[in-house]
Parts: C-alpha cells; structure tokens; sequence
C-alpha cells in the first residue's frame, strides 16, 4: 500500500469512531442545537417584525444566516474533540501507533463534517416550520448545502489547530466564541451588509462567511428581485470567492495541524 | 551450526530495549539527565522512582512520543529517533491514563486499534475478541467503556497494547489508582505475558510492584539512576523487612528487645516512652511466628506486631537521605 490510502483507511477507522460516538452521545448534538433553535425562533418572531429587508421577508433572509453561523460554530466542535482526545491520553495512544501522522485529524474533521449536515437538517426543518422556503431549484438548494459544510470543513482544520495548542475542550469553547459571535455577526448573516456603519461594511463585505451567506442565499432563492445589486466583489463572485477562501485555509492548515499533532503531548 | 541459525541465536541475545545517555529538558526544567538502560529479550525492567522523576519522560522517548535532547535509543534493533514508524510496529505502550475511548464499547476500541495496527478488520476482531475473553471482558465487551470499572479500563487498555502481539511492551505505572484486587489481576496477566516471551518496560511508583513483576530494578530520581540492582539486592541495600512490634506493659519492652535480637539483622530501634520496637529482619511469617512463640513463652504481651515491608520511602531515605518528596 502506498502511504496516500494508507492515510485514508486510517481517517476512514478514526472518523467511523467519531461517527459511532454521534449517535452514542446524542446530548451534545442536542445542545448544540439548541442555540441554532432559539436564534430561528428569536430573529424570526423578535427581530423579524423590527427589522426590514429589500423585498420583506426577513425570516427568508435570516434562515442562510443562521446556517452559516452554526456550521461554523459547530466546527469548533473539531477543535474540542481534539483538545479531549488529547487531554485524556488518547493522542498518545495514536501517536504510539504505526499509523498515518494526519488520519487523526483528517478523520476528525470527516466526520464533523456529518455532524453539521446533520445540525443543518434539524435547523432546515425548524426553518421551514417558520416560514422559510426553498424557492429556487433542488441542484441549486444543494450546492447551497454543500457550500455551507465545505467551508465549514475548511473552518474545522483552523479549530482542529486550536484544539491541538490548547490544554482543554473548554478553551477552545471560550476562545472560539470571543473569535467567532464579531465574525459571524459583522457579516450579512443577519442584516444586509450595506446598513452596516463605518468601516464595519467593507468587513463585512469581504468577510468570507458573508460570501457564504450570499451565495446560499442566492441558491435556497432567498433574494428578492426588489434586493438591491451588490457593489463588492466578493458578494457578486460568492460561490468563487467561498472556494478560494476554503482552498486557502485548509492548504494553510491542514499541514500545521499535522505538524501540531506530531509534537502534540500531555505535557 | 548454519549461519542462519546463527543470526537467530545473535537476535535472540540481542537486548531489546538499549537507551544511552538520555536527556531531556522542558525549558529549564531537567526531566530527563543522562539515563541509561539495558533490557534483554523476554525479561521486565522496573523504573521505580517518585512522580516527576522522569519516567513517563523516559517511556514517551522510547515509544517515540518524545525527541530525546541528547542520547539515542533503540528499541528491538530499531532507533527510535530515525526510525519512529518502525519501532511503532514493535511496540505496545498502556499509559497511566487508561487511553481508550470511553464512548465506544470495548470490542470497537480494540477493532479500532487494530485496524489502525493494520491488521485488517477480521484479524482485529478476532484478536479482539480473544483479548477479552483473556482479559475476563467478554461480558462487558459490547458496552460503552464509561460503564467499566478502574480495572476493566486497565485491563483494556493492556489489550489495546497487545493487539497487535508486539514483542516489546511499554507499561507507564499500569496500576496507580487502582484497588488492590484489581492490581493483583493486573500482575497475574502481566507475568502471563513475560512467560510467553515479551519484553516488559515497567515504571512504577510501588516497591512492591517493581518486586513483584521485575527482574531488575533501576531507581530514578530527578531524571538519573540512583540505584540498580535485583529487588533483593535493594532491599539488602535498605535492610529488607522490618519486624515491629508495641509490648503493652513498657517496663517488658528489654525482654521484648532480648528475643528480637537473634533474629535482628540489623540495628533495633526502640521507642521506651511507646513501648514499640523496630527490627530489621529476614524470614518473613516464619520469623514473626517464632517471635511471636518466643514472646509468649516469656509472657510478654503485646498489643500491635507486624511486618513492614520497606516502600519506596525507605529506598529513598536509604539511598538519599531524604523521603521521595512529591512535586506539587
């Protein structure tokens, strides 16, 4: 065998463990849902009357918003598996083995992956019970989906780094949080980017998860005609500029968390 | 003889595990200061020191987990620096922390690990299952790990070890924690394994385990050898056993002291204000009963007596002068 499948079969062993601990533990799926649940139902009924979008229906507009925001916290779900794994010795126990040095991680984020296509299923149905539909085709309502988990997946390999540098999964919770509620919320996740002040709008604009956002958006058919055209470059290239932003972070990342694993230790 | 026979019986001598002049250092922290080991095929070596003395340091260096900062360290012909997959191959490490994931059932951790030994799926299960069956788990084997005891996980984490039938096995203080039922389990199937031929690394922080398990013992402190030697060797060094015993009545405690004495092989210790006497002495139960006939035919009685078998305290004090302090 040449060390390119061996390092698949041993991400393929690693993630079925993953995958098998997701139905095992269906708790901390429940609660990570939970939160997704709460902002559905809050934007839609609290903020949904306040705030107005070219075109109306802001619970339409809020639903990609939410997608984006919750794969990307649920990367950071990598991260903590990482920092447990490691905390209670079973890094030492791969390390120990004669097994590839990037399965333990590549095989982590694989399988986070089914964990958010999971979360965005129960956040889809919670969306469609408040009013969100899909209005453009189903290949287009399906690039939308994949678009969401690849950059999530990408997001994961920069949280399975953090996970690896830190002492415990609640670090990377605490750490990630402070990162990620500016970076999901100065984005078009939940207002449309060109109401944003300052300099916040140009952030926004360029920030990838508002890519994320547009082009799924775009796709579900969520933009209305009345929606005034984009002015930056990233919001009318979305599905262009989510691609390169994900080649780009997991061809930065992926090999550091490689490395970070291999000098990874208890002490 | 053939030559091939030959290069059977030079491999079969050949020590399976040789480190030279280890060192490592965290920052300013020595964890490690120039240790050196020997251990021949098919034999169990104790590292018996205090936390923080460097044995996991020294086991996380053989197993490739660590980059020794000077020396080298080869592992069943194999360097463990420009060769690390390879020794993997070879070896089996069961850490302190019972590494196995407490989530999965305990025949999908030993599947998972042998898999990921590259044994294929059905040799994992097989070897799995006849792990679990050895090790006393086939009952439990299809439940979550979480739902095991101290001992169970232990157990599982040595099968884990053992999968892949390595012929060097890494155990790091295999049985701290545990009660002492599951830790004499725990040395039944450890002697098993040596008998069918595996060299054994073994730290520990109990006398008594290196004793009972080891056939050489080096004793480490602050990351270099302090003493070497068989458990008797040092025990003789320490004194062996100590016999104690309080008399209830003190003015009796010289009558008490005059029939210890033939049996003493060292200096008695005495406390007249308790009445208590400490001796050391060899002869184990035989020598206590004798004591004890000696002691009643002269009508001394006593209150407490026992034998005090010496603890890694008493290797310390004897070979440093001071207790095996423990870093906070």
């Amino acid at each position: 065998m040449n060390s390119p499948v061996i390092a698949l079969a041993d991400a393929a062993v690693i993630a079925k463990r993953n995958v098998i601990k997701i139905k095992r533990v269906p708790d901390v799926l429940v609660f990570v849902l939970i939160s997704p649940i709460m902002f559905v139902l809050l934007f839609a009924y609290v903020f949904g009357s306040s705030i107005e979008v070219p075109g109306g229906n802001y619970r339409e507009f809020l639903i990609a918003g939410i997608f984006a925001q919750t794969v990307m916290f649920g990367a950071t779900f990598t991260g903590a598996s990482l920092a447990e794994d490691m905390q209670k010795g079973l890094i030492d126990r791969f390390r120990s083995l004669p097994m590839s040095r990037s399965a333990v991680v590549a095989g982590r984020t694989a399988s986070d992956v089914i964990y958010n296509a999971i979360s965005i299923a129960i956040m889809s149905l919670a969306g469609l019970l408040v009013g969100w539909r899909i209005r453009g085709s189903v290949t287009d309502a399906v690039i939308a989906f994949a678009l969401l988990l690849i950059f999530a997946y990408a997001f994961s390999w920069v949280m399975a780094c953090v996970g690896l540098l830190v002492p415990t999964p609640e670090v990377v919770n605490n750490a990630s949080f402070v990162v990620l509620f500016p970076l999901t919320f100065v984005a078009n996740t939940f207002v449309p980017s060109e109401d944003l002040p300052g300099p916040l709008r140009p952030f926004a604009e360029w920030n990838p998860i508002s890519a994320v956002v547009q082009a799924s958006r775009e796709r579900f058919g969520n933009i209305p005609p009345e929606w005034p055209e984009q002015t930056a470059w990233p919001l009318q290239n979305p599905v262009l500029y989510t691609l390169i932003w994900t080649v780009i972070v997991i061809v930065v990342f992926a090999p550091i968390a490689t490395r970070l694993y291999e000098r990874a230790s208890r002490r | 003889m053939g030559p091939a026979r030959r290069t059977v019986a030079l491999v079969n001598d050949e020590p399976m595990i040789v480190a030279e002049g280890l060192h490592k250092r965290y920052g300013d922290t020595v964890a490690l200061d120039g240790l050196d080991l020997v251990v021949p095929a098919g034999t169990v070596l104790g590292l018996l020191g205090p936390n923080g003395a460097g044995k996991t340091t020294a086991v996380s260096i053989l197993t490739t987990l660590l980059t020794p900062n000077a020396g080298h360290a080869v592992v069943a012909g194999v360097d463990v620096v420009r060769d690390p997959d390879g020794v993997r191959r070879l070896i089996g490490l069961s850490g302190q922390y019972a590494a196995v994931d407490e989530h999965l059932t305990g025949a999908e951790n030993l599947e998972m690990i042998g898999r990921l030994y590259r044994l294929g799926r059905r040799l994992s299960r097989q070897r799995g299952g006849e792990l679990l069956d050895r090790f006393r788990l086939a009952d439990a084997a299809d439940r979550p790990v979480k739902t095991y005891s101290g001992g169970m996980r232990r157990r599982l984490d040595l099968a884990a070890a053992l999968i892949a039938e390595p012929p060097v096995l890494f155990l790091d203080e295999p049985t701290t924690g545990l009660d002492p039922r599951s830790r004499t389990e725990l040395w039944v199937v450890i002697r098993d394994l040596v008998r069918r031929g595996t060299t054994v690394l073994l730290t520990t922080q109990y006398l008594e385990e290196a004793d009972q398990l080891a056939d050489d013992i080096i004793v480490i402190d602050h990351g270099r050898e302090i003493a070497h030697g068989t458990a008797d060797e040092l025990k003789r060094m320490i004194g062996g056993e100590h016999l104690e015993l309080t008399v209830l009545d003190l003015d009796r405690l010289d009558d008490a002291r005059a029939v210890v004495e033939p049996h003493a092989i060292g200096e008695i210790h005495s406390d007249a204000q308790r009445g208590h006497l400490s001796a050391p002495v060899d002869g184990g139960a035989s020598t206590l009963t004798k004591v004890l006939r000696d002691l009643d035919d002269r009508s001394v009685e006593i209150v407490d007596v026992g034998l005090r078998r010496p603890t890694l305290d008493d290797v310390f004090m004897a070979l440093t002068g001071h207790t095996a302090e423990v870093p906070t």
